[in-house]
């Protein structure tokens, strides 16, 4: 270890930063590239809420689009599909997923489990570096004659797969070599975390004292390397109806466009997951510090995301119940679908117990954290309608969808998102964001946020389908139109509300207050080291003595204890999680 | 927040929105649980200058009971909700004297092939239209629904019906309407630049009036009902 | 640019007349257009005329009752103008020389025809344009269309136009008898576009005649061409007064 930490100060800047090895810089890589992408995302929602709130009117600005995507400053159907299929597409392929496991998978497990770096640097070095290819081939595909891909981030075929159908050609082929270039990234960072977690954790490092963000972590890179093959796989196949003729996917050739969906689905439920157990186990992290309790119910919680890592392989048909799928199928889908609550059920009710008697630090990275279990439980119970096959029979391909899964996506993870990146920023740059920005943002961020997709229930409600260029079309859709506008301004200033966060990202990370290295009073080894910490991590190698969560223990003068803290004397409270 | 539904016009609707406004009960219930409970927790053990989080590392018997209670309502809710499912969806749920129809979706239009006077498809009374499905009230029809080109989903709101509509596949979907008028027909799935405009109009008639509509109607088209079937 | 493209462009759709419906074209019966030659080869011209004898078969008619702001243009249901019979003669036939030319390049005019979208019916039906050529694609109707080309030889396209007014220049680049063109939110909707690589082409009006300028003396083969008739050839002689005429009939199949 030593050695590594010595050879750091003989790296070139090229070494050090661009195509580094150290999984912390690979990390911040991640981040920065992800942000960008979140921005993307946000970005191409706007477009698409302001064609819901205010169709055929021109967007302001909209005027430097060219004659292709809008003309006058008025989207086109077609570039309205692009833009709804990118906005998925940006959102959980190049933001979410990359934030979650590619920035603090990164980042966190060597540093949480007291190793030197991941198993594999250069594999990590090139996961990263294979990631920004597939982001910017993803970028390309808006330049390219016939738009970019227009079948919904779900790609369902046959509209995906014949460009007759779509009047899109380059576009599609482009998203399916980009997810499957992607799909590689993520399969050899996955690789590399399985590995690391199971070969490199620090002596005392025992299983049942891994913080719950490295055992998320960890079954998260189980699911991704389980799943993404399958994405993979699939998008070849589909590439191949799409240049070689072949029919996989089209029914004209004897090809099954629901075989499309079982694998799309077989890979998309686990992704669900993979979207958003990173987030339940850092937020696990982080409403233990700031109640400054012990996490309610350690082993359950391990527990419930096994449980739901496993339930999550059998539970894609419920996004079929419509389809055309044997209804008897949907019966079983339906049971599994309901079982998932009682494992997200038993986390809800465990964060709630670990903030129960607690001494509630309200810090940025908390209020996200709460954050982050209120707006989850909407998602999460907004799910159970959807589970029940008749009356998702009503409310599928309604925007008490799209509600549904932005309360998990954006109310879930990235709350979460927002909590972790706050919560280790100062372990990542050395300075800490400024907090009363922080609390700003978050306030703004959580009101608008609510404002711009609860109503989307009572839109769901009253069948508003979802990817509709214009609801006018439909007489039952006009009355919801002043809705939809208010939709639409809430989600202009939600928008807006990210502009503090990134200033304050930035303004920290040059200006910001010192952080020290343990700003938050937590336990984690990441807190013993320098912020930020060198190359190589631990001068020497951490033994550790104590559960990830041993706050106000009893015998402590502080009210936490560093699980790398020598053993207390004996009498001293209950040890040895 | 409006979460009442739209008044439904079919036998099963009243299934359909019943099972939905018992979910809303339930999750109502535990939403206001968990954030009532947040809330609270958030306001009573902030913390506060001498003050010390309790030390516990939970309770088996917490756990116990809030792992049992959602497990055994999601499996009340998942028995309630098959049965009504079958009921609708289920492989032998069309009942045998439904009236059928045939409807193929394509890019973005709805061709409806009405049965005619005899009440039979593949008849030479049968006629075509474009975006409009006559029915008669009160008593079951069963849709024979294909698509041509991509996937489109065939949902009318108010008798809460929808079932895609996928290429190479032949799905029956049925449905029984309980009112006369007229309710809009959408697709509810992403089938290409037009899809936000492939809407259709059921018209529900009076059955004395539907045998008369029907009658006139074969007489006036073909089956090959031009510039409409391909 | 785009303005004047416009003006010229509707200002040809009239000349032509092609699809005849009351709704679109002007009422007058023009004799029907050829392509303004870059550069011509001379100062001849071919009139011709195309004849139908016998009964002229029914057009289907459309049901546009679910499309009430077409319908209204209408005094009941429309027909489809696939064979267009007047007294005897046959509109919207696409002739095109297809030998006694020499050997090209043939460089496209910077004009641009236009189809116009009008009353749920391509104006005209049938158009022609030089490989290369810009065509001019107008919605006058208030509603959605989308212009789906399903070519061969040419990459083909699917684009949309959801409001009066708009306009939009697609270019084919490899001659190609014939591109159809069809709406998808209108079943009904068919069009075809002749892509030629000379300037040697015209379509009949609904008069049956048609004219092909700017040729010198000479003998030149001609094809005609119909969507549900089908093909004839000819052979014609311009002499040396510039003028060359030829007959094709379609008869009842």
């Amino acid at each position: 270890m030593t050695t590594a930490a010595a050879d750091a100060h003989e790296l070139s800047f090229v070494r050090k930063y661009i195509f580094s090895t150290d999984h912390k810089i690979i990390g911040i890589q991640f981040l920065l590239m992800s942000l960008v992408f979140l921005f993307v995302g946000g970005l191409l929602a706007m477009l698409v809420r302001w064609q819901q709130g205010f169709p055929n009117e021109p967007i302001p600005g909209g005027g430097v689009l060219p004659e292709t995507m809008a003309p006058g400053g008025i989207l086109l159907p077609e570039f309205y599909n692009s833009l709804v299929t990118m906005h998925g597409t940006f959102m959980v392929f190049f933001a979410i997923m990359p934030l979650l496991v590619g920035v603090f998978g990164n980042y966190l497990i060597p540093l949480k489990i007291g190793a030197p770096d991941m198993a594999f640097p250069r594999l990590n070095m090139w996961s990263f570096w294979i990631a920004v290819p597939a982001g910017t081939l993803m970028l390309a595909g808006f330049f390219v004659e016939g738009g970019h891909a227009a079948a919904g981030w779900t790609s369902y075929a046959p509209l995906s797969a014949v460009s007759e159908y779509s009047g899109v050609s380059a576009g599609q082929k482009i998203w399916l070599l980009s997810i499957a270039i992607l799909g590689l990234s993520s399969i050899l960072g996955a690789t590399n975390y399985i590995t690391t977690v199971v070969n490199l954790r620090a002596p005392g490092m025992t299983w049942f004292r891994l913080p719950l963000s490295i055992w998320a972590l960890f079954i998260t890179a189980i699911l991704v390397l389980l799943a993404i093959p399958i994405l993979s796989g699939a998008a070849i196949m589909l590439f191949f109806d799409q240049t070689l003729g072949t029919h996989f996917f089209d029914a004209t050739g004897g090809g099954q466009p629901l075989l499309w969906q079982h694998l799309f689905w077989y890979f998309g439920h686990p992704e669900v997951y993979i979207l958003i157990l990173p987030a339940m186990g850092m937020v696990s992290d982080i409403i233990a510090n700031g109640s400054r309790k012990p996490v309610f119910g350690y082993h359950s919680m391990v527990y419930a995301i096994i449980a739901i890592a496993f339930l999550g392989w059998i539970v894609w048909g419920h996004h079929m119940f419509q389809s055309g799928m044997n209804p008897t199928l949907g019966t079983g889908f339906m049971i599994s679908t309901l079982l998932i609550a009682v494992p997200s059920a038993i986390k809800v009710f465990n964060w709630m117990g670990t903030m129960w008697e607690g001494n509630l630090r309200f810090h940025v990275p908390m209020l996200h954290g709460i954050a982050f279990v209120t707006m989850f439980v909407i998602g999460g119970l907004s799910g159970i309608f959807m589970a029940s096959t008749p009356v998702d029979i009503y409310i599928h391909d309604t925007y008490f969808i799209v509600a549904h899964i932005h309360y998990v996506l954006f109310g879930g993870s990235l709350f979460a998102i927002f909590g972790a990146v706050t919560f280790w920023y100062p372990k990542m740059f050395g300075r800490l964001m400024n907090p009363f920005w922080g609390k700003v943002h978050w306030a703004l961020t959580f009101v608008f946020f609510n404002c711009t997709f609860f109503p989307m229930h009572t839109l769901g409600v009253y069948g508003h389908m979802r990817r509709i260029y214009d609801p006018t079309q439909y007489e039952f859709l006009k009355p919801l139109m002043g809705l939809n506008k208010f939709i639409t301004i809430s989600a202009l200033l939600l928008f807006a509300s990210q502009i503090i966060f990134v200033v304050n990202f930035v303004w920290g990370w040059f200006w910001g207050a010192k952080a020290g290295n343990n700003p938050w009073e937590d336990n984690g080894l990441e807190w013993t080291l320098p912020s930020p910490p060198a190359h190589g991590n631990f001068a020497t190698v951490p033994i550790v003595h104590h559960g990830p969560y041993e706050f106000s223990a009893p015998g402590v003068t502080e009210d936490y204890l560093p699980q790398n803290h020598p053993p207390l004397q004996v009498g001293a409270g209950k040890e040895g999680r | 927040m409006e979460w009442i539904l739209p008044k439904g016009a079919s036998t099963f609707a009243g299934d359909i929105d019943f099972l939905y406004y018992l979910i809303l009960v339930i999750t109502g219930i535990a939403f206001i649980v968990v954030e009532v409970g947040i809330l609270w927790f958030a306001i009573r053990y902030r913390a506060r200058p001498g003050r010390r989080a309790r030390y516990t590392h939970g309770s088996l018997r917490a756990e116990v009971i809030w792992t049992a209670i959602p497990a055994v309502t999601v499996v009340a809710l998942g028995i309630m909700s098959g049965g009504v499912w079958n009921d609708i969806k289920g492989r032998n749920s069309v009942p045998a004297e439904a009236l059928p129809y045939r409807v193929m979706a394509r890019q973005f239009e709805w061709h409806v092939t009405h049965p005619g006077p005899d009440g039979a498809l593949d008849t030479p009374d049968d006629f075509t239209i474009r975006n409009q499905l006559h029915i008669p009230v009160g008593r079951p029809v069963v849709v024979h629904l294909g698509a041509e080109d991509v996937i489109h989903s065939f949902f009318v709101p108010a008798f809460r019906v929808k079932q895609d509509a996928v290429p190479g596949m032949h799905i029956r979907v049925w449905f029984e309407a309980t009112e006369v008028g007229a309710f809009e027909l959408a697709c509810a799935e992403l089938c290409g630049l037009g899809h936000y405009r492939m809407g259709a109009m059921v018209t529900v008639h009076e059955a004395n009036e539907f045998s008369e509509w029907t009658v006139n109607q074969a007489a006036a088209r073909t089956t090959a009902t031009p510039g409409v079937t391909p | 640019m785009r303005r004047t493209w416009l003006a010229m462009g509707i200002a040809l759709t009239f000349a032509c007349g092609g699809g005849g419906e009351s709704a679109g074209g002007g009422g007058e019966t023009p004799a029907a257009s050829s392509q303004p030659a870059v550069a011509a080869l001379g100062t001849g011209s071919i009139s011709g005329v195309v004849m139908f004898e016998g009964a002229a078969p029914a057009n289907p008619t459309i049901d546009m009752s679910e499309e009430p702001n077409c319908a209204a243009r209408y005094s009941g249901a429309p027909a489809d103008p696939v064979v267009m019979v007047t007294d005897g003669k046959l509109g919207n036939v696409f002739v095109r020389v297809t030998g006694g030319l020499p050997a090209g390049p043939y460089p496209a005019p910077a004009s641009a025809p236009t189809i116009d979208q009008n009353g749920c019916l391509y104006h005209p039906r049938v158009v022609g344009v030089m490989a290369g050529q810009s065509l001019t694609i107008l919605n006058s109707d208030s509603l959605l269309h989308n212009i789906k080309a399903v070519p061969t030889a040419n990459r083909g396209f699917n684009v949309s136009q959801p409001r009066a007014g708009m306009t939009r220049e697609q270019v084919f680049t490899e001659p190609e008898i014939m591109v159809p063109l069809e709406c998808n939110v209108h079943g009904w909707m068919k069009a075809y576009v002749g892509v030629v690589a000379h300037p040697y082409f015209a379509t009949s009006g609904e008069n049956g005649a048609f004219t092909i300028g700017g040729l010198p003396p000479g003998t030149y083969q001609l094809e005609a061409w119909h969507e549900s008739l089908g093909t004839k050839t000819a052979e014609v002689t311009i002499g040396p007064d510039g003028a060359g005429t030829v007959t094709f009939t379609y008869g009842a199949m």
